[in-house]
C-alpha cells in the first residue's frame, strides 16, 4: 500500500443529457489499479462499464460527459488535461483494445503500416525504422511469418489474427495501462483461449497494468486478481476474484453466480432449475433512487429504496455497497 | 422398442457455388456441410456445438427448409421432407420452428405482438377467429408474459421479454421441433437463467424436441440430453451429454472443453488444467490441432469412419 | 414537440392549398380563363384583383387557385405511379436477387442516365399534349430513386431475423414483401415521395412551357410562370404569386413527409404517448 496506484478513479460521475434531463449513467464509481495489476470490470449491457473505460482516455462523446470526480493517472488528473496532452498519452501510455477488431482497424492500410504508425507518432521513429519494429511487434504477438503478414490488409486476416494485430498496436509503445473492452467476445472459444493467454503473457512480461472489461465471468476469473462488479451505473462490489466466487457479498453478485449453469454441476447433482434473478435490468431513464438493485433484490428493506448504500469495507481493500451484505 | 427418432438426417451435404471471375462461372463450391448424418429423438434436447464456420447455422436452415440440400435427405416422423416428396411450406412450418439469437433483430418493429402471433394462426387456419385471441393469450402466459401486453410493439420490451416473445412465436403453431440458435448468448447474464428454465419447462410441458446450436458449454451441459460436436461440416463426435463431458475422445472436443473459461473451475483448480487429467489423444483422427482453420473448404474432407467408442457414443476416425 | 410541428404545419399548408383548389369557385369572383380583358392587363394587386392581373388582364388570384388543381393532381398522381413502380421493382429486386435484380438494377441505371425531363418529353411527343399524357409521362420517368432505395432497404431487411422467422412460419414471398419488408422502409420512401411530388410540379411547369403540358388557356402554375417570364420587369406579381404557390406547396409537402415519417415510426409514437 506504499506506492501510489497507477490509476486511481475517485467518485466518477458520468451524465447523459437527454433534453432537459440529466441522467446519471455512472454514479460515484471509485477504484484503483496498481502497477502490473489486471483489474476486471464486470457488468451487463448498459451498466456503464464501457463508458467508464472511454472516460479514462477522454473519448466520451455527447450526450455523455463526466459530471464530477477525478481520474488520476500516475498522480495527474486526466480530466484536467487538454486535448494535446491527452493525445500524447493515448496509444502511448494508455492504449485500448476493442471488441470488434475489424471496425477498429483501418481497412485501407496494411497492418504493418498501422503498427508502424504508432512508433512514428509516439517515438519519433522514421518510417523505415518503424516498419522494422512493426515486424518485431507482430512476431511478439505470435503471428506466423510476420515479415509477410505486415503487407496484409485487415480483411485478409482471420478474426483472431486481427485481434493479435490490435494487441500489437496497443502494446507497441509499451504502455503502462491497457484497456481491453470485451476483447474476445467476437471470437470463437478456442481462439479466445489463445488471445487471453497471449495478453496475459505479454502484459506479465512488460509489467503492463490491464483494465479488463467483460460480461463473461469466466474470462474475468481467468485474467484478473481483483474485480469490480457494476450494476446500473453503480460499482456494487469490489473483491479479489477468488473471494468473489467463493463468498459473493452483494445480493446481485450472489444472484448472478447462482443463476449461472456450472460446468460439472449436473454430473455431481441432478439437474435443478437455475436460480433466477427476478425482474429486468432498469433502463437508464428509470434508475431507482436508492440502491439500483433494490427492485429485484430479495433482501431489500425500506432503507434500500431511499438511500444509496455507502461502501462497507470487507478487508484487504475490498468493499460492497449493500446494507444487507453477507 | 418403439422407434424414438423424430428427425433423421442422412448423408446431408450442402454446397454453395462461389461466383468468381468476369463471367461469374462457378468452378468451385464451398462445402458447408459434408455428408452429415444425425438423428433427433422425441422429447430430447440435442445440442450442436462448434465454432463459427463449422456449418451449424447452415444445418439449422436446412432443417427448417430455408436452404436446399445439395445431397442427402431429411425425414420427419419417417416421412421425407426434402427432395421430390417434400411437403409444402405450410406443413413444414408446423413441424419445426426456430428461436433466434438476437431478440432485437428477430421481431418486426412495426408489428404488434398480437399481429405477429395472429397472422400465422390465421394463415394456417388452425383455429377460428374467436379462438385466435384465446390461443395468443394462452401462449403468452405460457412464456411468462401478460396477455394484455400483446398490443404493444417490440421496442417496449426488454431483451429477455423479447426473447420470450420469440419463443411464443415459435410455439404458436404447435410445432414438434424447435431449433434454438444460441438462445441466450445475446441476453444479459442475469436474464439467462430465466430463459433457460423457461425452455426446459416448456420442453417437458409440451413434449417438445430441441435442436440447440450453442458454443456455451455450461449451458449445453445444463440443457442437453445428447451432444453433437461439429467441425468443418461434419459431426466429429456424438453422444449422451455424460459421455461427452466425462470422456471426450476426439481432440477437437477436448480442445473446445479446455478452451472454456469456466469461472468456478478456474477458481477451484487454479493450476490444474483439465488437459493434464486426460489421456493423450488417440491417433487417426480427421482433425489435427495444428491444422485448425487451414482446411480447404472447397475440397471434400478425407474419407472417415464414424465408430462407436461407447454406449451411443461415436467418434470420427480417418479411414484406413 | 418538433415532431408534431412538422406534421401539423406541413399538413396544414397542404390542406389549405388543397381546399383552396377544390373549392376555388367559392373564393374567386373572376373567371380564370374567360375574364380576359386587355383593358385590365398588368394591373398591380388591388382590392378587386388581389394578386394583380397578367398580360391578358386575367385575375392572377383566381388563376393561382384554379392552377393548384392541375399542379396538385400532377404532383400526387404522377408520384403515386412513380412510387408504385419503384417499390414493385425495388422490393422484388432486393428480395429475390439474382437475374431479376440484375435486370432491374440495369434498368434503373439506364433511367438515371437519361434526364427524366427529356424522357418525359419523348413520351409526351408520342402521346400528344394533355393532362392524361402528362400524368403518364411524369409517372413513368421518375421512379429510379424510389426503386434504388427500396432495393437496398429490401436487401438489408431480408436478412433480418423477423423475415427469417416469417419464412419458417410459412409466409409466402408476397406476404413477406408486403407485411415484413414494406412497412419497415416506409420512412425513406415517403420522403422521396414528397420530394418527387415537388419535382413533378416543377416538371409540369417545364413541359407546359414547351407547349407539351397543359394547353393554354387553362391555368397551371408552371404555365403561369412561363407566361409571366416576359413581364417580370413590368408586372412581377404575375410571376411572384405562382412562384410562392409552388414554393409553399413543395415546402408543405416536405414538412408533411418528414412529420409523417416520424409519426409512423413506432418508437416515436410511444415516447410521445
Amino acid at each position: 500500500m506504499s506506492a501510489p496506484p497507477l490509476l486511481e478513479i475517485k467518485n466518477l460521475h458520468i451524465d447523459m443529457r437527454s433534453g432537459q434531463e440529466r441522467l446519471n449513467v455512472v454514479e460515484n464509481v471509485s477504484f484503483s489499479i496498481g502497477a502490473g495489476e489486471t483489474f476486471g470490470l464486470v457488468g451487463e449491457s448498459g451498466c456503464g462499464k464501457s463508458i467508464t473505460a472511454l472516460s479514462l482516455i477522454g473519448l466520451l462523446n455527447r450526450p455523455l460527459s463526466v459530471g464530477q470526480g477525478e481520474i488520476l493517472f500516475k498522480g495527474q488528473n486526466l480530466l484536467k488535461m487538454n486535448g494535446s496532452e491527452l493525445r500524447r498519452l493515448r496509444g502511448n501510455r494508455i492504449s485500448m483494445i476493442f471488441q470488434e477488431p475489424m471496425t477498429a482497424l483501418n481497412p485501407l492500410a496494411t497492418v504493418g503500416r498501422q503498427i508502424a504508425e504508432m512508433f512514428v507518432l509516439h517515438q519519433g521513429s522514421t518510417w523505415h525504422e518503424a516498419e522494422r519494429k512493426a515486424i518485431a511487434a507482430l512476431a511478439q504477438v505470435q503471428v506466423p511469418a510476420p515479415d509477410k503478414r505486415v503487407k496484409n490488409y485487415p480483411h485478409q486476416m482471420s478474426g483472431g489474427m486481427r485481434q493479435r494485430v490490435m494487441i500489437a498496436i496497443a502494446l507497441a509503445c509499451h504502455p503502462d495501462l491497457l484497456i481491453a473492452d470485451e476483447p474476445t467476445t467476437a471470437l470463437d472459444v478456442t481462439v479466445q483461449a489463445e488471445i487471453l493467454k497471449l495478453m496475459q503473457e505479454l502484459c506479465d512480461q512488460r509489467g503492463t497494468s490491464v483494465l479488463m472489461i467483460s460480461h463473461d465471468l469466466g474470462v474475468i476469473a481467468k485474467m484478473c486478481r481483483r474485480v469490480g462488479i457494476m450494476y446500473a451505473g453503480h460499482l456494487v462490489e469490489e473483491r479479489a476474484v477468488a473471494d468473489l466466487f467463493r463468498h459473493p457479498a452483494h445480493p446481485y453478485t450472489h444472484g448472478l453466480l447462482a443463476s449461472l449453469p456450472v460446468l460439472g454441476q449436473r454430473t455431481l447433482d441432478e439437474r435443478k432449475p437455475l436460480q433466477e434473478i427476478e425482474g429486468i435490468v432498469p433502463s437508464i431513464a428509470a434508475f431507482p433512487t436508492g440502491c439500483r438493485f433494490e427492485p429485484r433484490c430479495t433482501r431489500a428493506t425500506p432503507i434500500c429504496r431511499d438511500t444509496v448504500p455507502g461502501p462497507s469495507i470487507l478487508g484487504d481493500g475490498s468493499f460492497v455497497r449493500c446494507y444487507h451484505h453477507g | 422398442m418403439v422407434d424414438q427418432t423424430l428427425l433423421r438426417i442422412e448423408n446431408l451435404s450442402v454446397c454453395f457455388p462461389v461466383s468468381a471471375g468476369l463471367f461469374r462461372r462457378s468452378h468451385q463450391a464451398v462445402r458447408a456441410i459434408n455428408n452429415l448424418s444425425l438423428s433427433l429423438h422425441k422429447n430430447e434436447c440435442l445440442s450442436i456445438v462448434g465454432e463459427s464456420g463449422c456449418g451449424k447455422s447452415t444445418l439449422a436452415l436446412t432443417i427448417l427448409g430455408l436452404q436446399k440440400p445439395t445431397q442427402g435427405s431429411i425425414s420427419f416422423d419417417g416421412k421425407p421432407i426434402t427432395g421430390a416428396e417434400q411437403p409444402g411450406r405450410m406443413q413444414r412450418a408446423r413441424m419445426a420452428q426456430m428461436v433466434f439469437q438476437d431478440p432485437y433483430a428477430s421481431l418486426n418493429p412495426r408489428q404488434t405482438i398480437y399481429s405477429a402471433l395472429a397472422v400465422p394462426l390465421r394463415l394456417h387456419g388452425l383455429c377460428n377467429q374467436g379462438e385466435v385471441e384465446d390461443r395468443i393469450a394462452a401462449t403468452l402466459k405460457m412464456v411468462g408474459l401478460k396477455p394484455e401486453q400483446a398490443k404493444r410493439f417490440p421496442h417496449e420490451f426488454s431483451g429477455g421479454q423479447r426473447q420470450r416473445i420469440g419463443i411464443a412465436r415459435a410455439l404458436i403453431l404447435n410445432p414438434k421441433i424447435i431449433v434454438l440458435d444460441e438462445p441466450v448468448s445475446a441476453l444479459d447474464v442475469s436474464i439467462r437463467a430465466q430463459i433457460i428454465n423457461l425452455l426446459l419447462e416448456l420442453k417437458a410441458q409440451l413434449d417438445l424436441s430441441y435442436i440447440m446450436i450453442s458454443h456455451d458449454l455450461s449451458v449445453v451441459e445444463h440443457m442437453s440430453d445428447r451432444i453433437a460436436v461439429m467441425y468443418f461440416g461434419q459431426i466429429v463426435e456424438e453422444g449422451p451429454w455424460q459421455s461427452i463431458f466425462a470422456n471426450p475422445v476426439h481432440p477437437y472436443t477436448r480442445r473446445l472443453l479446455a478452451a472454456i473459461p469456466d469461472p468456478f473451475m478456474i477458481i477451484r483448480q487454479e493450476d490444474m488444467t483439465r488437459k493434464d487429467m486426460q489421456p493423450p489423444p488417440l491417433s487417426g483422427f480427421s482433425y489435427y490441432p495444428e491444422e485448425i482453420g487451414t482446411h480447404d473448404v472447397y475440397q471434400s474432407p478425407p474419407a472417415t469412419e464414424f465408430l462407436p467408442v461407447g454406449d451411443d457414443h461415436r467418434v470420427r476416425f480417418i479411414a484406413r | 414537440m418538433r415532431l408534431r410541428f412538422n406534421l401539423l404545419f406541413g399538413g396544414a399548408i397542404c390542406l389549405i392549398i388543397l381546399t383552396l383548389g377544390v373549392f376555388a369557385p367559392l373564393f374567386v369572383h373572376h373567371d380564370p380563363i374567360l375574364d380576359a380583358n386587355l383593358m385590365n392587363a398588368e394591373l398591380p394587386p388591388s382590392a378587386d384583383f388581389w394578386f394583380g392581373t397578367d398580360s391578358q388582364g386575367r385575375d392572377v388570384f383566381s388563376r393561382v387557385l384554379y392552377g393548384s388543381r392541375i399542379s396538385l393532381t400532377v404532383g400526387i398522381v404522377s408520384q403515386l405511379i412513380n412510387s408504385c413502380i419503384g417499390l414493385l421493382f425495388g422490393i422484388s429486386a432486393g428480395y429475390f436477387g439474382g437475374r431479376w435484380d440484375e435486370f432491374v438494377s440495369g434498368l434503373t441505371n439506364v433511367m438515371l442516365s437519361i434526364p427524366s425531363l427529356i424522357f418525359a418529353l419523348a413520351i409526351m411527343a408520342i402521346l400528344g399534349p394533355g393532362l392524361g399524357s402528362l400524368l403518364i409521362a411524369l409517372g413513368l420517368t421518375n421512379w429510379s430513386w424510389t426503386c434504388r432505395i427500396a432495393r437496398s432497404s429490401a436487401l438489408s431487411l431480408k436478412s433480418q431475423g423477423y423475415v427469417q422467422a416469417a419464412k419458417t412460419l410459412g409466409y409466402g414471398d408476397i406476404r413477406i414483401m408486403f407485411t415484413q419488408i414494406l412497412p419497415n422502409m416506409i420512412g425513406p420512401i415517403l420522403v422521396i415521395g414528397t420530394l418527387g411530388m415537388g419535382d413533378a410540379i416543377l416538371a409540369e411547369a417545364a413541359l407546359s412551357y414547351l407547349g407539351l403540358g397543359i394547353r393554354p388557356p387553362f391555368p397551371s402554375w408552371g404555365s403561369m410562370l412561363t407566361d409571366a417570364r416576359e413581364l417580370i420587369a413590368v408586372a412581377p406579381w404575375a410571376a411572384i404569386f405562382p412562384g410562392i404557390a409552388i414554393f409553399l406547396t413543395v415546402l408543405g409537402l416536405n414538412l408533411f413527409g418528414d412529420g409523417l415519417r416520424d409519426y409512423l415510426d413506432p418508437h416515436m409514437r410511444t415516447r410521445k404517448a
